[in-house]
Parts: C-alpha cells; structure tokens; sequence
C-alpha cells in the first residue's frame, strides 16, 4: 500500500503557484475571464482596452478551442495578444498559461487578461495563478445560470451582467439572477454594464486599475524590504570585519 | 467539470509514485470525491479506464469514497451540512453559506505490487 494524499489537480496547481509568484515579483494583476460562449467577454476586452489604453500598460492571453480570431480582435486594438489554442481541451490549464506568458512577456506593473475558454463548467476547476476569475453573464442568458453552473459562480470573486442595454427588450429579472449568485456564493461582487453602450463601464475601469495599483505596491514593498534587508546584512558584515 | 483531465492527473499522480517508489502495477486506488467538488462520479470512472489502458494502472479497480459537504452559515454561525453548493442552511433557510467541506478531490493511496 502506497500512501498517497494528494490532490488531483496537484500537477495544475503547482504551476499556478509558479505563475502566481511570477505575477507578484512583476506586479501584474491578472484576471481570468470566463463564460458562456457568446456573453460578450471579447467585446467587453476591446472595448476595456480602448478605454484603459494610454492609463496602464495591457496584454492579453486569448483562449479557444480553435481560431486566432480573438487575438487578432485584441491586436487590432494596439495591445499584445497571444492566442491559446486549447484543441480538444475545454478549459486553460496553468501550465499552457506559463507557457504563453514566455512569448507573451508582460511588462512590470501592468494588467494582463486571460480569456478563458467560452464554458461555464470546465475553467472553474483550474487556477491559472490568476488574483481573480470574473464570470461574465450577458442577460440574454438565463437568470437561473447561477443555480445551473453553481462551480463557476462559486470560484468567482466578480459577476459582470454584461448588455444591460438590452434589459427594457428582455424579461431578464436582474434582481433574481443577483440572489440566485449570492445563494451559491455570498461573497460574489456584481457589475452591471453594457460594454456596447458603454453604461456602467467605470465601475469596472476603477476595479481594474485599483488592483493594477495593488499589485505595483506589493511588488514596491518587497522590493523596499529586499533593500533594508540588504543594509540590515551589510552592516552586521561590517561589525563583525 | 472535465472528468478526463481528472482522469489524466490521477494517471500523472501513478505514474510518478510509480517511477518514485519503483512498482510495477497498481492494483487498486482509493480516491476522496467531495460531494462540491463537482465531479461527476460515472463520468470520472469511464474516463479513468480510457486512459489506464497500456499504462502501469492497466486494469486496477477504482475506489471512490465519498465525502460530505459542510458550509459555514453566517446567519447562525456555525458549520452545516448541505449537499450542493447553492443549498440553504439547513436550519435558518438562509443562504449565507459558504462552502468549507466536500471541495476535496485526492488520491488517498494505491494498493501496488
């Protein structure tokens, strides 16, 4: 008998540690967008992007079964893209994500956004090394989504109800779609917008850029007790010399 | 979830014991499922005897044990039992509850020769 105890997707997570450490010495903030095929996530990165453009510096990591479509939609917007081709898969992995991020190279103190593969069930189970996934939900979609893909709403720190804008043409009931996400998970933060009209849009602009800023002052203040520490052993070296 | 990459890291975690502890088979494996951890259990076997076929697992049973959820209520602070991430407290009826058990999906050991 062989004694185990180790957690399945122990390989996944091992490489999401090493991209999470990799985010922090480089002070980048990295959300995982994940949804339902057709929720508008490249819409919402374009137009994101167009907004943000010139404030932070972007990049962007494209994930699809097949097709370079989307990476050539964000590179059209003037920011550096690498498309992911997952093949059969049905989800990023944290290692495919260590690997684009070589070729990819962000810079320091920037945003960097990963766009999951269109599936509400699978991207939940795998940490890319992410600070948070966002699951976007166009309200086009059922309300009930929540309850019917409770894994997926239940890893995400944002829910994003993408096309509001489409809201008086719809029976979409916003109030209900809120209390079925925070029945799975009652930590869950909402975002209203319409990346289309572009109604609600700041709120999201601010979220990004507040951890952008969280992430270049983590990254300052290790690098700050780095130097102390640095001071701190050269001058025990020159009391004992 | 994508019962085949679970089937292919519980493949990986074998095969690497294997080449760590140096056995040549596996004759059975014992797996914690926890009952939030979003694993379908019938998919999660038939994915898991595709891919031993021709590797050191080739043939070995699969013992899947089963492990209750537990949430933290914040209405009545204390922990309680719910079966799916979207249950209410069982006692309030409220949903201020945050998953804390069952999230688990382990290799617990392999019965090796």
């Amino acid at each position: 008998m062989v004694r185990i105890e180790q957690d399945i997707l122990s390989k996944n997570n091992t490489y999401a540690e090493a991209n999470r450490r990799r985010f922090a010495e480089h002070g980048q903030f990295v959300v995982n967008l994940v949804s339902s095929p057709g929720s508008g996530k490249t819409t919402l990165l374009t137009r994101s992007i167009e907004l943000l453009k010139g404030r932070l510096p972007i990049a962007v990591v494209e994930g699809d079964q097949q097709t370079s479509n989307d990476a050539e939609r964000i590179r059209a917007t003037g920011v550096r893209a690498i498309q992911v081709n997952t093949g059969k898969g049905c989800h990023l992995d944290a290692h495919m994500v260590g690997h684009a991020l070589e070729h990819l190279a962000p810079v320091d103190d920037s945003l960097l956004l990963i766009e999951n593969v269109g599936n509400l069930v699978c991207p939940a189970g795998f940490d890319l090394g992410e600070a948070h996934k966002v699951v976007v939900l166009s309200v086009t979609e059922g309300e009930d989504k929540p309850l019917k893909y409770p894994d997926m709403f239940h890893a995400a720190a944002l829910m994003i109800l993408n096309k509001t804008d489409l809201l008086p043409h719809l029976d979409f009931d916003v109030e209900a779609c809120i209390a079925n996400a925070r029945r799975v998970n009652p930590a869950i933060e909402v975002m209203q917008l319409s990346a289309r009209s572009g109604e609600g849009m700041q709120a999201w602009l601010d979220w990004l850029e507040a951890g952008v800023r969280a992430a270049t002052s983590a990254r300052l203040g290790e690098v700050e007790a780095l130097r102390r520490r640095v001071v701190e052993l050269e001058a025990q070296l020159k009391e004992k010399t | 979830m994508h019962e085949m990459s679970l089937a292919e890291g519980i493949l990986n975690i074998m095969e690497e014991a294997a080449a760590r502890e140096g056995f040549a088979r596996v004759k059975s494996l014992r797996l914690e499922v926890g009952r939030l951890a979003g694993v379908e259990v019938e998919a999660l076997r038939f994915c898991f005897d595709a891919v031993i076929k021709g590797s050191v697992a080739e043939g070995a049973r699969l013992d899947i044990l089963d492990a209750p959820g537990e949430g933290w209520c914040m209405q009545c602070a204390k922990t309680v039992p719910v079966d799916a991430l979207y249950d209410a407290c069982p006692d309030c009826g409220g949903y201020q509850v945050q998953a804390t058990g069952g999230l688990e999906m382990r290799v617990l050991d392999l019965e090796v020769e």
